[in-house]
């Protein structure tokens, strides 16, 4: 549910381990009382739990059902055990989809918003004044705006025949969402995720000591050779922290969608697409769940991979 | 870390060529920053010049200078009434969080709960793995048994259950980072744990009631996904869902309509960024991860 818009710069202490005691170490201080307390935490606890955990665990339950959202199998669904998944993992259309979500978290994730975010933050890192606020404003506002409405902005863009991009490359005719879909949904989603990278590369390059990039310059380092002498060792936790959300966050992002609604031919049909349109389209919401599953297996493994490399690096400092 | 593990490419580095070299990555850096201003810049273009342009067309170009466009906004049943509805869903969804994530930071601070940090950080994870997207059948399935299907309170409940457990974790920082004398001289003279909340440490967390407020708001105003599945008729829809419409449905889009829409639903975001960036400053600090 957490969208790409402005997540909190604080999630990325979920990645650490336990903070020990807080700094108010006199215990209750407003006699609160262990029933009270509860009592302050239901509300919170009520909602999470049934919109948050209920529907995880159900997906579990309506994944072996052959529950439909409309005909026989929706007044009495059926438990047909693991035949959604066998059906899944032998979809043709599946194993597309997959493939092309990884394609995506890749190429728009890991490579394009990480990488552009941190060559921005390194370009403007001892620089202050109009020229970094330009550049900020910028990628932020590319961020913060709604989804649907940059959705447009792209889809005018990249027209065929009157879009800005053609005109400015004198190429008009070139339908760049039908003919390179995948591409168009890669760059669309670095342009509008790189922000928190940059933000946070930003802060992560400022615990880098300015006088040991100093030194090393002088020494005729290369500006690779310090990146990878000086400063990745440094801010390897926040690149860690960075990839595991930015990951997370473009596996389930359902905004390509809005631009190529899967097509054409679903040769843009990423993960959550796939699952609304068999689904919630197509009504077949046991088959969707157990697809929904499959998505929070590998989301789980995602976490998994990036919290055992952060935790590796702890060991050694 | 110092020079030492930096291998010396050449053999010694003479004065000029450091200069050239200096020169040379200044040139690079600066023509880097120029194609990232293009790059980001382009796209918003259109959104700039449309809305203001007699004859607005997908291209972005120098408008004819008219306000006349906004009238189309006024002549659409749902524009304007879809607005609303977006304020509805982000003050509900706003006032929900803040208020409960205040409730259960404050408890998690000042009790100690068996479990707590493993509670809280198994929802935190539990919230960044599960996503509307990832479990939009079950959600499409709990709204309708629950009644909820094209209920606005519906979507707004589904939306906090999602951005609650960061909520808390936000809160919980804050509150651990205020001084507990206060409430301790409060309780003395006989204020009840709901006065302490009200009067003292709310006062003192407002920054951070501030910070989750306008995150929330944020996240709701963009959200397509939830709305899109829950919400059936345009009436109740939220602005989200109508630009979507307007672009999708019903042959060639009206692109005054379009794109004065457009201009008009960034437009609050964009004035609270603003405002947040010029008040609090809006960038992450050296704090976020060591």
């Amino acid at each position: 549910m957490v969208q790409v818009t402005s997540p909190p710069d604080e999630v990325v202490e979920g990645a650490r381990p336990v903070t020990g005691a807080s700094p108010a170490p006199a215990p209750d201080a407003a006699g609160l009382g262990r029933a009270r307390a509860t009592g302050f935490l239901v509300p919170a606890l009520v909602l999470i739990l049934v919109f948050l955990v209920v529907p995880a665990a159900w997906t579990i339950y309506l994944g072996v059902t052959n529950y439909r959202l409309t005909g026989l199998a929706a007044a009495h669904p059926e438990v047909v055990g693991l035949d959604n998944y066998t059906q899944a993992l032998g979809d043709e259309r599946f194993r597309t989809s997959l493939l092309l979500t990884l394609q995506f978290v890749l190429g728009s994730a890991v490579i394009g918003q990480a990488g552009l975010g941190f060559a921005i933050a390194f370009a403007l890192r001892d620089r202050r004044g109009p020229l970094r606020r330009v550049v900020e404003g910028f990628v932020l506002l590319s961020w913060i705006l709604p989804s649907s409405v940059v959705a447009f902005l792209w889809i005018a863009l990249l027209d065929r025949d009157a879009g800005t991009l053609n005109a400015l490359l004198g190429i008009p005719g070139t339908a760049w969402l039908l003919d390179h879909p995948m591409l168009s949904i890669i760059v669309f989603n670095t342009w509008r995720g790189t922000a928190f990278s940059m933000m946070l590369y930003a802060a992560a390059l400022e615990n880098v000591p300015r006088s040991h990039l100093e030194t090393a310059r002088l020494a005729g380092a290369s500006t690779w050779q310090q990146l990878r002498d000086v400063v990745f060792p440094r801010i390897r936790g926040h690149v860690l922290t960075n990839l595991l959300l930015i990951s997370l966050w473009t596996f389930n992002d359902f905004a390509p969608f809005l631009i190529t609604a899967g097509g054409p031919e679903q040769r843009s049909e990423i993960l959550p697409v796939y699952v609304y349109k068999v689904a919630l389209s197509g009504g077949e919401l046991g088959f969707g769940a157990a697809i929904s599953f499959i998505m929070l297996l590998i989301n789980l493994v995602i976490a998994l991979v990036y919290l055992r490399m952060l935790g590796r690096r702890k060991e050694p400092a | 870390m110092t020079t030492d593990t930096a291998p010396v490419p050449t053999t010694e580095p003479t004065r000029p060529t450091v200069a050239v070299r200096h020169l040379l990555a200044q040139i690079g850096r600066y023509t880097f920053l120029c194609a990232i201003l293009g790059f980001f810049a382009l796209p918003l273009l259109w959104l700039a010049t449309a809305p203001f342009d007699d004859t607005p067309t997908v291209t972005a170009s120098l408008p004819r200078f008219t306000l006349d466009n906004f009238r189309a906004l006024l002549d659409n049943p749902y524009a304007l009434s879809s607005l609303l509805n977006s304020v509805y869903l982000a003050a509900g969804t706003a006032a929900l969080v803040v208020t409960f994530a205040a409730l259960a930071a404050y408890a998690l601070s000042r009790v100690r709960v068996p479990g707590r940090d493993a509670l809280l950080y198994g929802l935190l994870l539990l919230s960044s793995i599960v996503t509307g997207t990832a479990t939009m059948v079950p959600l499409f399935e709990l709204a309708f048994r629950l009644n909820l299907i094209d209920s606005r309170l519906g979507v707004i409940l589904i939306l906090s259950g999602g951005l609650l457990p960061a909520a808390i974790f936000i809160l919980k920082d804050f509150m651990d980072s205020t001084p507990t004398s206060y409430e301790e001289s409060a309780r003395v003279f006989g204020a009840s744990p709901l006065q302490i909340m009200r009067h003292i440490v709310v006062p003192l967390v407002r920054p951070g009631l501030a910070t989750v407020g306008v995150w929330a708001v944020a996240n709701v105003w963009g959200n397509f996904l939830v709305p899109f599945l829950l919400l059936r008729g345009p009436d109740k829809a939220p602005a989200a869902v109508i630009m979507y419409t307007l672009y999708t449905e019903g042959g060639q889009a009206d692109l005054r309509l379009l794109s004065t829409f457009s201009l008009l639903y960034s437009l609050p975001v964009a004035l609270m960024f603003v405002f947040v960036s010029s008040r609090y400053g809006f960038r992450f600090h050296g704090g976020i991860k060591r």
